[in-house]
């Protein structure tokens, strides 16, 4: 999750990274504002259908479920990497890691054949307001988990290249809040926009 | 705690107790949209308190924060940031519908 330039020497001190997870800390944060404000926008323009398909017609409580059961399964495996690197297992990091990377890719799966079903039928973010709102929202949640997955990808590579050395150790807890928190987002989705969507 | 400054679980106990909360508490609204057994407004006010409730459970599972374990600088950003999101969420809400109100109505 940082520049990799960053160099393994012993000398950096703990408190830099203490710096590093509160800096990320307060990102997080600001994408939370984010979040909460594209919420604010989608309630706004949830009857702005323009004559176009409402969230009942679009929606699938089975696809949802999916999604759901999918982004927590992978924050748990997440966790159980964290337990892994704190008890400096390698292999069961890596394991985990990788369980972690199918599940989110899964998800993006799941996802992007929601998106493409939406837009083959004439329901893309340009029919209605209601549709770009919708769009943005999930669409926003789901580039940060494509974002995440990537992450995960390259924090696999550098656990098999590098192993466990600190700045990799300090990565792998900042992507961990990170996953965490795009999983607490998704609990909103689906609870903002899917169920209401379809009762 | 350790390089990261934030606490760090040893145990994977955490992670399936809010696992298993977390499915209860997806469950319950699932349920009820998938047999529509419940009124709309009751079903919605079900809908948003396991919402809240879940959101609780995975800040306190998942990212492990607690009033004692989490350093006082990021629990004060966690305050200042619920502070934020309740006045642009709720004051956006206020406004849009009190003008939808008075002009389409």
């Amino acid at each position: 999750m940082t520049s990799a330039t960053m160099t393994d020497a012993p000398s950096i001190s703990s408190e830099k990274y203490e710096e590093k997870a509160f800096g990320f800390w307060i990102y997080l944060m600001s994408d939370a504002i984010i979040f909460a404000l594209l919420f604010a926008t989608y309630v706004v323009m949830l009857g702005n259908t323009a004559g176009g398909p409402t969230g009942k017609e679009l929606f699938s409580l089975e696809r949802a479920a999916g999604e759901t059961t999918l982004l927590l399964l992978s924050s748990t495996t997440f966790g159980f990497a964290s337990v892994a690197l704190a008890a400096s297992e390698r292999s069961r990091v890596l394991l985990w890691l990788v369980v972690t990377l199918a599940l989110g890719a899964g998800f993006l799966f799941l996802e992007y054949r929601e998106f493409s079903g939406m837009i083959a039928q004439g329901a893309g973010p340009d029919r209605s307001g209601f549709l770009s709102s919708f769009f943005t929202l999930v669409g926003t949640h789901g580039l940060h988990v494509s974002i995440g997955t990537l992450c995960i990808l390259v924090m696999i590579g550098q656990v098999l290249v590098k192993g466990l050395t600190t700045p990799v150790v300090s990565r792998l807890a900042r992507l961990g809040l990170f996953w965490h928190f795009l999983d607490i987002v998704w609990v909103a989705i689906f609870s903002v926009v899917y169920l209401p969507g379809l009762l | 705690m350790d390089v990261s400054g934030l606490p760090v679980e040893r145990n994977a106990r955490p992670y399936l107790i809010g696992l298993g909360l977390a499915l209860i508490l997806t469950a319950i609204p699932f349920a009820l949209v998938a047999t529509h057994a419940l009124t709309r407004l009751t079903a919605l006010i079900i809908i948003a308190v396991a919402a809240i409730i879940q959101i609780l459970v995975h800040l306190g599972y998942f990212l492990h924060i607690g009033f004692r374990s989490t350093p006082r600088e990021n629990l004060v950003a966690i305050a200042f940031t619920a502070v934020l999101i309740i006045f642009m969420v709720g004051g956006t809400l206020w406004i849009m519908f009190d003008l939808y109100y008075r002009m389409m109505v």
